[in-house]
């Protein structure tokens, strides 16, 4: 990730993010057609899909439970709450209104933990209906401007969303990064979306502002469009320094929605504030409130898995690595902690065990073929330096190849039969009295003349001798000698 | 005309035909539909088929339905698979739902047989039925008079004997209303208790089915078919189906009925005279008759006209061209919307669009829709005290018996006036039915409204019993 | 309450409301609606600050259904009432302005 120059002249960035998320639902918000990515355009529809005449919507109860889902999730209060119409028209919104959480949502006052213990609020979760889809034709390019006609697809239409409103706590790109990956991975455990930025069932609209520390916030710009983690870091980045700028040329900040254009890497007017709509919320009348009780709340929250952070936390502290780091987070995010536990359990190396894992299982998903005892195997053997780290990556190949096996054997059959310290000591001193220069060099604290010594074992060892026990020997003999 | 229960009992027993009987009733409308109009479309093909099938089955000893080989008609707001549902609209002319209603689909099972869809004012938008796209319903009593309406298709077309029954719609009086005017019986139940789905919406949280009938037991024996528990609508209340017809040979002894002392004015002598004989049939049958107050009454107008349209505004916000109905054509997506829309509705849907977009719109919701629903909350509150006290409360239905077109047509607000004595049970959501109860001025027909609280149909029905009975 | 309706106001909702009205019609519409708002300011006079709002006449809540499918609609009905179709999907003119 390019790292980009904090904004200049002491311009302090502001963020919020409004995510909506498709819930993984098998039917729709308020009708029983199905809720399926991909299929033929208009085989998921009905009459209230449509909008007809006559059609009226009733609630989805797991679209519910989902929605609870992720608002505990996020620490939020789930409360009574109502649905609203927001009115608009626009050919891909069937009835020409949608329904909506207004003033009363499911999900209220949460929030969500970034790395460095970074709070983000989280104002509110509430749900809502997803439109159709518009295709444009014709015209030069094929987009919306110029086109000559467009033609609409109404299988999303109706499908359950839910849209996380962030409180504007977040001040860098990096950490707006940050909270799309955290969400996501909490979305996964909790199983409330498949969260597929790519396919549209996760969707980002970032609030951008500028302001300098002590002054009230700037105008913001709600930027669209925004399709990727990496893209809302080069939007907020691109946006931030296009304000600052135009404000430090003389110019102002006008409040407007932006489109951000992934190709060119910038943003673009789509309207202003001016012709903004106006939606004529009222009470939905075709439904009534939805008032979860206690019990029904205090069920989701105990069949709730654990969450990410804490799944990280704890393989942490098991792996002896940072919970803030790769390892930790990659690995959870598939899913394989549990797998890394059972290979510990097995009599493995903690943290060989989460670092193998990280590095050579990303196809391997939360149950890996290789048997927990045969990961264990290998990482005893490295650890023991039995096999050198060079010949354990080979082995590791092997392993994921085979789906498991006997590592010994592995080992044997590739001709990795351990080389014990004594042995490698008998060619590192053999590399000092062959190679006196390179010695001298570096017991006068010439660190790179290490290279040539350890070299020289490698070589008469054929690659069987451990790096690390070469250079362990080496310092220990250097420290002796000087 | 034939009683529905005397034909559902003929045809399920094998005394009558119900090929017969759906001949019968499509020579009457052969006869005299040029005239009166009460039909957007006859089903008549299909009624034959339908009829046919029915007789098949009793010939084979199947059990058949309730209604078996009645024939009803059906406002044209109410989609049929298949059949063309207009609501009386240009907008919409053409269009074949691709479902049914759940009212069509609890009349097809029990065995009735749908002769046809009725005329409307558009999209229910009315009190006379002169605001049809495709031209007015006459009044079968007097072809130069309205039938009243929203609903005055399925009133005339009872009143006429072309159905022997009908279902109209009522989001504030536009069952009840033309039930007076022509004579019939008209009931609103209570709201809930008849799905909404598959009726084209006007206001949503007014919007009730009932039946016309051209009597009280006929009315209760449709209403106990069409009423219960529906799935497919959130407002429907988790209830079964109405428990009538066993009440209507009670009597009203010891039964309290309201007179309301602070009724709105402007209700012709005539109407008023046939109130007073209403009360005092009842009280001759044993009930006592109870004076209440209902203060919010004269509010319900101003309530009514910015709630309804309100949420007018938002359901017909869909005849946008796009997806079903009829699309005027224009280089741009808002220009073809506009273009549209200005060709498809008639000038009162138009106005009513308006007036519940402006009383929704930022800065006019506090003053406007926001106050409506506060005075809607007195209304109910009102009633709630005035039933501490009675069982049911009696006013006229409408002002004045069935009135000349035309007179109405240039003062929107002389012909909301209408619909003075019905809204209050629309708001409320309590059940409230017409009873013929004699004639008034030019021995044209004048209904009695009654009343009830949520779900006190049965009270309302023993009170309109005893009134049929005396009339 | 609100003053009196104006003809800008009544032509900005007709746009708001995708109704066309032209300078007749939007004259004619301004002076209906002052005349029925101006009946409506009946309930001006009432004291309603304590009064809740009534939204919906019968109380239920929690009025829910089962993640079931239903089986969809047939496209080729759906799509033969639609003004116009093509390729599976309805057809609809350009969007003159942005996308929202
Ligand atoms: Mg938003
Ligand atoms: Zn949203």
């Amino acid at each position: 990730m390019s790292e980009v120059a904090a904004l200049p002249n002491g311009w302090q960035l502001i963020v919020g993010l409004e995510v909506h998320v498709e819930l993984a639902t098998k039917t729709k918000m308020f009708s029983a057609s199905a809720n399926r990515f991909g299929d033929e355009p208009n085989t998921n529809i009905d009459p209230v899909t449509l909008g007809l005449p006559g059609a009226l919507p009733v609630l989805n109860k797991h679209a519910i439970e989902l929605a609870m889902r992720i608002g505990l999730a996020l620490n939020c209060k789930v409360q009574p709450c109502t649905f609203h119409r927001k009115n608009y028209f626009y050919p891909d919104l069937p009835k020409a209104f949608q329904i909506t959480q207004y003033d009363h949502p499911l999900n209220i006052d949460g929030y969500l933990m970034l790395p460095g213990d970074v709070r983000i609020g989280v104002e509110r979760a509430h749900l809502e209906e997803d439109t159709g889809k518009s295709t444009h034709f014709g015209g030069a390019s094929g987009r919306i401007h110029g086109s000559d006609y467009s033609l609409i697809d109404f299988n999303r239409a109706g499908v359950p969303l839910v849209e996380i409103v962030s409180r504007p706590d977040i001040r860098t790109s990096e950490q707006a990064r940050q909270y799309v990956a955290e969400l996501r991975s909490i979305l996964l455990a909790v199983g409330a979306s498949d969260a597929k930025m790519e396919e549209g069932s996760m969707r980002c609209d970032v609030n951008v502002s500028v302001h300098k520390p002590g002054t009230p916030f700037g105008t913001r710009c709600e930027i669209k469009n925004v399709n990727s983690i990496r893209s809302v870091g080069r939007a907020i980045d691109y946006e931030s320094r296009r304000q600052v700028d135009l404000i430090e040329s003389g110019g102002s900040i006008r409040q407007e929605t932006r489109h951000w254009d992934d190709s060119t890497g910038r943003t673009e007017t789509l309207r202003t504030k001016e012709d903004a709509d106006d939606y004529r919320y009222f009470l939905e009348p075709d439904l009534v409130p939805l008032v979860p009780d206690q019990s029904w709340i205090e069920a989701v929250r105990t069949a709730l898995p654990v969450l990410p952070a804490a799944r990280r936390q704890a393989l942490a502290e098991l792996c002896g690595v940072d919970k803030d780091g790769e390892s930790a987070i990659v690995v959870v995010e598939r899913g394989q902690d549990d797998y890394v536990r059972e290979v510990i359990s097995a009599g493995g190396d903690a943290r060989r065990a989460v670092v193998y894992v990280q590095q050579a299982f990303a196809e391997q998903g939360a149950s890996p073929k290789v048997s927990a005892k045969d990961l264990a195997a290998l990482t005893i053997l490295e650890r023991d330096s039995k096999v050198t780290s060079t010949q354990a990556k080979t082995l590791l190949t092997d392993l994921i190849e085979a789906g498991g096996g006997d590592v010994l054997a592995m080992a044997a059959k590739r001709g990795f039969e351990a080389l014990d310290t004594s042995a490698v000591e008998a060619m590192v001193d053999a590399a000092i009295a062959a190679e006196p220069g390179a010695w001298q060099k570096y017991c006068s604290g010439e660190e790179k003349a290490l290279g040539a010594l350890v070299g020289a074992v490698m070589k008469s060892s054929k690659g069987k001798a451990d790096g690390k026990v070469i250079t362990t020997l080496l310092q220990s003999k250097r420290a002796r000698d000087t | 005309m034939e009683k529905l229960v005397e034909i559902a009992s003929g045809v399920s027993g094998g005394t009558l035909n119900a090929s017969d009987v759906v001949e019968e009733y499509l020579k009457r409308i052969s006869a005299r539909e040029s005239e009166i109009h009460a039909f957007n479309l006859v089903t008549a093909d299909q009624a034959r088929h339908d009829a046919e099938k029915i007789d098949n089955d009793v010939k084979a000893g199947k059990k058949v339905g309730a209604l078996a080989g009645v024939p009803i008609a059906l406002k044209d707001n109410m989609c049929t698979r298949g059949v063309e549902t207009t609501c009386s609209s240009k907008i919409l002319q053409g269009w074949k739902p691709p479902y049914d209603a759940t009212v069509v689909t609890k009349l097809r099972n029990a065995g009735a047989v749908i002769v046809g869809k009725t005329n409307l004012d558009e999209f229910a938008m009315g009190s006379s039925t002169e605001n049809s796209a495709f031209g007015p319903t006459r009044n079968p009593h007097d072809i130069s008079r309205v039938p009243g309406g929203s609903s005055g298709g399925s009133a005339a077309a009872v009143a006429a004997g072309f159905a022997a029954a009908s279902l109209g719609s009522d989001t504030g009086g536009s069952i009840r209303q033309p039930a007076a005017l022509c004579g019939v019986v008209g009931v609103k139940p209570t709201y809930g208790t008849v799905s909404r789905y598959g009726l084209v919406a006007f206001a949503s949280s007014l919007d009730q089915i009932g039946p016309f009938t051209s009597d009280v037991r006929d009315a209760a024996t449709l209403l106990e078919t069409i009423s219960g528990h529906d799935p497919m609508d959130s407002t429907s209340i988790p209830q079964p189906a109405l428990s009538l017809v066993s009440v209507l040979d009670q009597g009203v002894k010891g039964m309290r009925i309201g007179r309301v002392t602070d009724l709105p004015e402007g209700c012709e002598p005539d109407v008023l005279e046939r109130l007073e004989a209403a009360f005092d049939a009842l009280r001759s049958a044993g009930a006592t008759i109870v004076d209440v107050k209902l203060p919010s009454l004269q509010y319900c107008l101003t309530a009514y006209y910015l709630i309804a349209p309100a949420e007018a505004s938002s359901n017909l916000a869909r005849y946008d061209g796009v997806r079903f109905g009829n699309r005027v054509d224009a280089a741009d997506l808002n220009s073809m919307y506009a273009a549209t829309r200005e060709a498809g509705f008639g000038e009162e849907v138009k106005r009513r669009i308006m007036l519940g977009t402006y009383a929704l719109s930022a800065g006019y919701f506090d003053a406007y829709y926001g106050k409506a629903l506060k005075v809607r909350r007195l209304i109910s509150d009102d009633f709630a005290r005035a039933y501490q006290s009675v069982d049911t409360i009696l006013t006229p239905t409408s002002p004045s018996v069935a009135f000349k077109f035309g007179s109405k047509t240039d003062n929107p607000l002389a012909m909301y006036l209408c619909d003075v004595f019905t809204i209050p049970s629309n708001l409320a959501g309590h059940p409230a039915m017409s009873v013929p109860f004699g004639v008034g001025v030019d021995s044209m027909p004048v209904g009695i409204q009654v009343l009830a609280s949520t779900l006190g149909e049965q009270a309302m029905f023993k009170v309109a019993a005893e009134l049929e009975r005396a009339s | 309450m609100a003053e009196k309706i104006s003809q800008e106001t009544v032509i900005k909702v007709s746009r708001l409301a995708r109704l066309s009205l032209n300078t007749e019609e939007a004259e004619k519409m301004t002076a209906q609606l002052a005349g029925m708002l101006e009946h409506f300011r009946d309930i001006d006079a009432l004291d309603l600050a304590d009064v809740e709002p009534m939204t919906q006449p019968y109380p239920l809540k929690n009025v829910l259904r089962e993640d079931v499918i239903a089986p969809s609609l047939d496209r080729d009905e759906v799509l033969g009432q639609a003004p116009t179709a093509e390729s599976g999907r309805f057809r609809v003119p350009p969007t003159i302005g942005f996308d929202v």
